[in-house]
């Protein structure tokens, strides 16, 4: 069989087991008592050890069987769980994580894993028994005389008789479909003779996951089995010939048998019942699981800028109905830009995605830290299923790891500090995503220290970012603000979790790269909130269309504070620089005409239009000739060729079918 | 025999020639925007479909002088590598079939500014190629 081709499908599963055990084991953490909390981990893992040992990497599949050995002490109670036993095992899932991404990246997922191995096998046995090996047996089978004439006669004939026992995946959805799958391939190489529980059941879903069939066929008992294993969803196969001196004995008990066997089938359908109805309760507790398909982002941005096009000719069509006046035509085209309008809110959706695959990495890394630290902490997440768009979402992961880091490490005291401060033990970290408007907001509070206003200012003021006699101007806001300046790190010892400082100032400059701000709010003694604004997505943009003579630019929304009509007596000069007095400001004034090389053609008048950009705490006047408007546009690279271009971030295609630059304004403020 | 296809485009007096690989498409001139503080035979991007490509003035590159666009004047889009570059050039003119034999080195004589964007020249019949050197071409000078 060639593996490649469920090579991306095995890697993307194993990834959602191994999230799904991640997460299960912080619950398991929070209630050590709950087995269902258990089984759901050992049924991952199972899953993980039967699909990678398939696929044939024994390192994997090997790890995973230990680990479910451990689990299976824990679900008999033979095991207890402590913290010291979760870090084991979270050590194995570090390790298989690596050794799936190692496949991933087109290695062989080998890996040493014997320590790890080692600690399993000390726990497994260090408590007490080995776990004992689970009841799969094989139902034993039972046949009646005519059964048995058919299989004496087959095995006369040079067919081989055998028992198959088969066990469907517990998750298998259509039961009854896989069972008729199973039999057509049965059917193909043999005959069935029997099946426990009965054909009929089988059909109606009436087992639990596992059935025996006897099945008289000329091909190897090995064929057999691999046969059947290709039908999906089957999660074990065991064929066993038929012992005909064993069926010959039971056929005298046939009697005793059937009443027993009616006793059976009773009790099975009640058993069958109890599970449904647990099954079901379990799925109303579960979270609804969406239909999805993977899509490559590329065919969505090839969709994108099908679609744009689109947009570019509707312009055009509305501007020519409007030229004709044709009722009819007019209609048609006002229908076309409603649907065009509502196919691009679908089609922006579609490249949104939900924090969650962001946040979902956290509560692992903030309970290693915690522990590290040896600081408890309780880690809320809220708005996990916010969206946002693919490209914000990739660049997001990094700094808020750094922000989540900072404040566990500087924000939360130790229990003892907080017992003597009043507070409760566990030190809570809140991350919380939502939007509004045109933005999405992710915040990182914590109830721990807060910032002390000294502290920073002694550390700014010794480091040289500020001097002496403007701290005492500083608002509080601003001095928080300090600490995003390179350099500077206020914790009084440095520890690798939190960094040297060299973090924050990197922080704050990729969320601005991505178009996004972020704020500091805090208390001392309460604790401290960072938000983090940021744009929903980074294709469209609002820009104010600026004329400059007579090339149309774009200037981002987010720059801009507002805009104003200047008289040219008002401009002033200061170390010849053009000024102007801003609401008691001095902004300098940028003629944007002279910047961007614009050819004149129009005579100057008296009055200026002035765009007031700013870039952190500096503002400056654009000076363009007149504004246009608002716009929503799609941002657009100005390709390979062009890489560097001084102050234009980018371009957008305007509804007349026109390339406008868009203006990059921190560029511009130095 | 190794045949090669090539785009057979006027500039000036001359015929130029570009394999048909390197060609994604022949447009008719449009709407420049002009991009600021760009070497001056960046002519400014173009809205291709929804895609913004860049446009470079050829006869500017060779440094030739400029010339009015007519209904003749067309635009050449290029690939090579990730980029995609429109070139303008006076007419678009032929098709044309020259086997990879004919191919000799650009003449001594070819005036040195246009020398180095040269692969070399085909004679097929009374008319002459020259063939052009795309990444030469597309190469942005440092400085």
């Amino acid at each position: 069989m060639d593996m490649n081709q469920y090579l991306e499908v095995f890697i993307d599963e194993s990834k959602e087991h191994l999230q799904t055990i991640n997460e299960q084991l912080l619950e398991l953490e929070k209630n050590p008592d709950d087995v269902s909390i258990v089984n759901e981990i050992f049924r991952s893992a199972h899953t993980l050890k039967g699909m990678s040992a398939t696929m044939g990497f024994e390192d994997l599949a090997n790890l995973t069987h230990q680990m479910e050995n451990v689990l299976d002490g824990i679900r008999n109670g033979k095991i207890a769980v402590t913290p010291e036993l979760l870090d084991v095992i979270f050590r194995a899932v570090d390790d298989l994580e690596a050794m799936v991404v190692s496949i991933a990246e087109g290695g062989d997922g080998k890996r040493d894993v014997t320590a790890v191995v080692a600690q399993l096998k000390q726990i497994e046995k260090g408590e007490v028994v080995v776990a004992p090996q689970k009841s799969n047996a094989i139902q034993e089978q039972t046949y009646d005389e005519f059964e048995y004439t058919i299989l004496k006669q087959s095995a006369e004939q040079g067919f081989h008789s055998y028992e198959v026992s088969v066990k469907l995946r517990s998750d298998c959805l259509l039961k009854a479909a896989r069972v008729f799958m199973i039999f057509e391939v049965i059917e193909q190489i043999g005959e069935v003779i029997k099946s426990v529980p009965s054909v009929e059941m089988l059909e109606a879903e009436q087992f639990d996951d596992q059935f025996v069939v006897t099945v008289v066929t000329k091909v190897s008992q090995d064929e057999l089995q691999k046969r059947i294993m290709k039908v999906s969803e089957v999660e074990e196969v065991n064929v066993q010939p038929v012992d005909l001196h064993r069926s010959e004995n039971t056929v005298e008990q046939k009697e005793e048998q059937k009443e027993e066997q009616k006793e059976e089938t009773k009790t099975v359908e009640q058993t069958v019942e109890k599970k449904q109805e647990a099954q079901e309760e379990k799925q109303t507790g579960k979270q609804v699981s969406n239909k999805t398909i993977r899509v490559n982002i590329e065919r969505l941005d090839i969709l994108m800028n099908l679609f744009e096009e689109l947009v570019i000719d509707r312009g055009r069509l509305e501007q020519i109905s409007r030229e004709l006046n044709n009722p009819e035509l007019h209609e048609t085209v006002e229908r076309m830009s409603r649907i065009s309008g509502d196919l691009q809110n679908i089609i922006l959706n579609m490249r949104m995605v939900p924090v969650e695959t962001v946040f979902n990495r956290f509560p692992r890394m903030v309970r290693q830290l915690a522990r590290d630290l040896g600081k408890k902490i309780n880690l809320e997440i809220i708005g996990a299923e916010t969206e946002l768009d693919r490209t914000v979402i990739d660049e997001i992961g990094d700094p808020l790891v750094h922000l989540l880091r900072n404040a566990i490490d500087h924000g939360i005291e130790t229990p003892d500090v907080r017992r003597a401060k009043g507070k409760p033990e566990e030190g809570t970290v809140k991350l919380k995503a939502y939007h509004s408007g045109n933005h999405v907001f992710i915040e990182i509070e914590d109830d721990g220290a807060g910032i002390s206003r000294e502290k920073v200012l002694r550390k700014a003021i010794s480091k040289g970012i500020i001097s002496e006699q403007n701290a005492a101007n500083l608002t509080d806001k601003q001095v928080y603000e300090l600490i995003f300046a390179s350099g500077f790190s206020t914790a009084d010892k440095v520890s690798d979790i939190s960094g040297r400082g060299v973090g924050l100032d990197v922080v704050k400059s990729t969320i601005e790269s991505l178009g996004g701000s972020v704020s500091i709010d805090s208390e001392e003694g309460v604790g401290s909130v960072f938000s983090i604004q940021l744009p929903l997505t980074l294709s469209i943009i609002s820009v104010m269309l600026v004329e400059i003579q007579k090339e149309k630019y774009a200037i981002p929304l987010s720059s801009i504070i507002e805009t104003a009509i200047v008289k040219k007596e008002d401009i002033l000069h200061a170390h010849n620089q053009k000024v102007i007095d801003f609401r008691g400001k001095v902004v300098p004034l940028l003629f944007l005409k002279d910047i961007f090389e614009v050819p004149v053609v129009k005579e100057e008048d008296d009055f200026l239009s002035v765009v007031m950009v700013r870039k952190g705490e500096k503002m400056a006047g654009l000076v363009v000739d007149s504004f246009i408007g608002q716009q929503e546009v799609v941002l657009k690279s100005l390709g390979n060729y062009l890489t560097s271009v001084f102050a234009i971030s980018g371009a957008t295609i305007l509804g007349d079918g026109q390339v406008a630059l868009i203006i990059d304004c921190n560029a511009l403020i130095k | 025999m190794a045949e090669l296809k090539v785009i057979v485009f006027q500039l000036k007096d001359e015929e130029y020639a570009i394999p048909v690989q390197q060609v994604r498409s022949i447009e008719k001139i449009q709407h420049i925007t002009r991009v600021p503080r760009v070497p001056k035979y960046v002519k400014g991007v173009i809205n291709l479909r929804g895609v913004v490509t860049p446009i470079i003035d050829l006869r500017m590159r060779f440094g030739l002088e400029e010339a009015e666009f007519s209904d003749h004047t067309r635009v050449i889009i290029v690939a090579l590598d990730d980029m995609e570059v429109g070139l303008i050039v006076d007419a678009a003119n032929d098709v044309v079939d020259i086997s990879t034999e004919a191919i000799e080195p650009p003449p001594e004589v070819v005036d040195t500014s246009t020398a180095e964007y040269i692969n070399g020249v085909v004679k097929i019949g009374k008319r002459l190629f020259i063939l052009l050197n795309l990444e030469k071409v597309l190469k942005t000078e440092k400085g």
